[in-house]
């Protein structure tokens, strides 16, 4: 019999009930839930008489639409201060542990569950958040899901079912030194497909995932959504064990060694079968930058902005088309050329500490050009205090850029970090969609590095152009 | 959820692919607790131009949108579902769907109907002829019907999101009835949870 993958343990070891012709009741070992996607499910669970079965296996961050702006200002528009209460009073109703703005673990959700050490290897974790496939990087199946089954598991930390495909995505070799997480996982999309993921856990394996730190892996994790599956796992390793040591949810002493044992376990068996698999050579890739306006529009930063005719299918000729059009781009100009009035730093994507010291390296004594706009927007109050202990603050502040305060910031949108219409933003988030981050805002998804160089340059730029 | 069997109504052709839940419904909308009120929000950055098919007055009304491939990816935002049901629409036909988008779907009764490229270019074809003309989708026999037009299909759903549909059922409810199975679960399982880890103000605890 062929061994099982890493997907079919985690599933394995959750099953609840598997009644015949029905969906298999999973266990839900962590809910993270967040202002957005929860007023609405805590109002259903009161309308109903019930409780929150497991209070102790939930836990809440203010992320979305939290201001970035210094803790002193008020919050001015009183929507979003509406559903920053809602969500603290909700948590008090039912005795859920949150972390409101300003609190000392606040942050994003999906940063704030592997650095306080509650994501843990072996779990099941969902989020009211499609990005909850972060969490998979540290071999937990996590996945995103809607406000309904965000009050189902409220009410009884289980989900419903239907068992996904397996796809192993390998990159295999080295990438060269100028390659980020970002890039490899841009080039997967790319590769993929906006739909190309569906019904699919994607497995990330090969020396070049290996090699990621856990803040890589994360990264790649993040935007499995982005090829359309709903999560994405790497195998526990010894990378994965180190991270987790002495984080303040993981066992401390000699209770960490022995669940450190049982979190090895955690990988797929050598012989294990996969429904699909891809691989992809590391030595390949390069720096990407996205184009257009679904992640999967990517294009090398030294390359140009495809033309409609490169493609053949009449349906992906106009969607090239509107892509363009959105964007103001035409075909053939190249992208270094391309020049931005904004760049964002920030997001679940690439806002952890590794990433802010990789953007601080490129900056360090340079300055913003002239007319762009560069934010910094930590992922986290750990993060943002991390990097301020290493003086990566002042390094962004003496180059032009703003320093703010934790959250999800310019990445969608809901704050008043926003594009005005016609901006053109290079931004380490995950997506590119039309007013994604502001109303007629244009977005170009790049790596942390390049995203700094950019800043400098005022065009799409490589590190390398920033010291020369 | 109510129980949804027969859904007969007129159709409007987005003739858009990738439409992604951001476009659906942008976050600004996203910052409100209620369940309500999302309609005005559905669409809203195309709802300007007045050549946008939502403002075309053939197509008023409408309550079935036939949409282009991927429809519904991205963010995990049920959000979406509402302002689309809250604008009128009771069910959704394209090539495929988002997987959160259809799972959010099939919790509130929105029915999303996944046709072949062609049958949706055959649909558009039909409503945009005659925007006065009548789509059935029959969830119990899985088929959509053009009547005045001889066209039909069969179309394939997930069995249980049929089963809801035709029940009307209470998803909790149905889980909770498993209640000694998940008690048992919970007796059996060794992963940690977040006792001990965080006091009452949310600090971490040193241990």
């Amino acid at each position: 019999m062929a061994g099982k993958t890493l997907y079919e343990k985690l599933w394995d070891s959750h099953v609840v009930a598997a009644p015949e012709g029905e969906p298999t009741l999973l266990y839900i070992d962590l809910h993270l839930v967040h202002e957005v996607t929860s007023p609405q499910a805590f109002d259903g669970l009161r309308l109903n008489d019930r409780r929150v079965r497991r209070p102790d296996r939930t836990l809440a961050t203010a992320d979305h639409n939290v201001p970035t702006d210094p803790l002193s200002t008020p919050i001015s528009d009183p929507v979003s201060k509406r559903q920053l209460e809602a969500l603290d009073e909700n948590c008090k109703e039912f005795g859920i542990t949150v972390f409101p703005r300003g609190h000392e673990n606040q942050g994003i959700v999906h940063v704030i569950g592997p650095e306080l050490g509650v994501t843990q290897p072996g779990m099941t974790i969902v989020c009211g958040d499609s990005h909850t496939s972060t969490h998979g990087a540290l071999g937990s199946l996590a996945f995103g899901i809607g406000t309904s089954e965000v009050e189902h598991v409220l009410a009884t930390q289980t989900l419903p079912q239907q068992k996904s495909k397996t796809m192993s995505v390998s990159i295999e070799g080295s990438p060269p030194a100028n390659v980020s997480a970002k890039d490899i996982v841009l080039a997967i999309v790319g590769r993929l497909g906006t739909g190309g993921g569906a019904g699919y856990v994607i497995e990330y394996r090969g020396e070049a995932i290996r090699s990621l730190s856990m803040e890589g892996r994360m990264t790649v994790c993040n935007m499995s959504i982005e090829a359309g599956a709903r999560a994405g796992l790497v195998a526990v390793d010894e990378t994965t064990i180190d991270y987790l040591r002495g984080r303040p949810g993981v066992p401390q002493g000699d209770e960490f060694d022995v669940a450190a044992e049982r979190w090895r376990t955690y990988v797929s068996d050598d012989d294990a079968h996969f429904d699909q698999e891809i691989t992809l050579d590391a030595a390949e890739l390069v720096p990407f930058v996205t184009w257009g306006t679904n992640p999967a529009q990517v294009v090398a930063l030294d390359g140009v902005v495809p033309s409609p005719d490169d493609v053949h299918d009449s349906d992906e000729k106009s969607t090239v088309q509107r892509a363009l059009e959105y964007m103001d781009l035409a075909p053939g100009t190249p992208l270094r050329s391309i020049p931005v009035d904004v760049v964002f730093i920030g997001s679940c994507t690439n806002s952890r500490i590794e990433d802010l010291r990789a953007a601080a390296s490129v900056v360090r004594g340079s300055q913003v050009h002239h007319g762009v706009r560069a934010l910094v927007v930590p992922g986290s109050r750990r993060v943002k205090t991390q990097a301020e202990a290493e003086g990566l603050d002042q390094v962004f502040l003496d180059a032009g850029f703003e320093w703010r305060e934790p959250g999800c910031s310019m990445c969608l949108g809901m704050n008043s970090d926003i594009l005005t219409p016609g901006q053109r933003c290079a931004s380490t988030s995950n997506r590119n969609f039309e007013g994604r981050q502001g109303r007629g805002g244009r977005t170009h998804l790049v790596s942390p590095v390049v995203a700094a160089a950019t800043a400098i340059m005022g065009r799409f730029a490589s590190p390398s152009e920033v010291s020369a | 959820m109510k129980p949804v069997h027969v859904l007969e109504g007129r159709g409007v052709p987005l003739e858009r692919s990738d439409v992604d839940t951001d476009q659906i419904i942008p976050s600004d909308w996203l910052k409100r607790v209620e369940r309500t009120g999302f309609g005005r929000g559905l669409f809203s950055e195309w709802r300007d131009d007045t050549n946008f098919v939502l403002n075309q007055a053939q197509f008023a009304g409408a309550t079935i949108l036939l949409a282009g491939p991927r429809f519904g990816t991205g963010s995990s935002r049920e959000h979406a579902v509402w302002a689309l049901m809250d604008y009128g629409f009771d069910a959704i036909i394209a090539p495929s769907f988002g997987d959160i988008f259809r799972n959010n779907s099939s919790k509130q009764g929105l029915v999303t109907v996944q046709l072949s490229v062609k049958d949706v270019e055959d649909l558009n074809e039909l409503v945009k002829d005659d925007p006065a003309r009548l789509l059935v989708i029959d969830v119990e026999r899985l088929s959509v019907e053009v009547p005045d037009a001889g066209w039909h299909r069969a179309f394939v759903l997930d069995p249980m999101i049929r089963e809801r549909l035709l029940g009307g059922w209470d998803d909790i409810g149905i889980s909770l009835r498993r209640e000694d199975a998940i008690t048992r679960y919970e007796t059996m399982s060794v992963t940690p949870n977040l006792v001990g880890v965080f006091d009452d103000a949310g600090h971490a605890r040193s241990r």
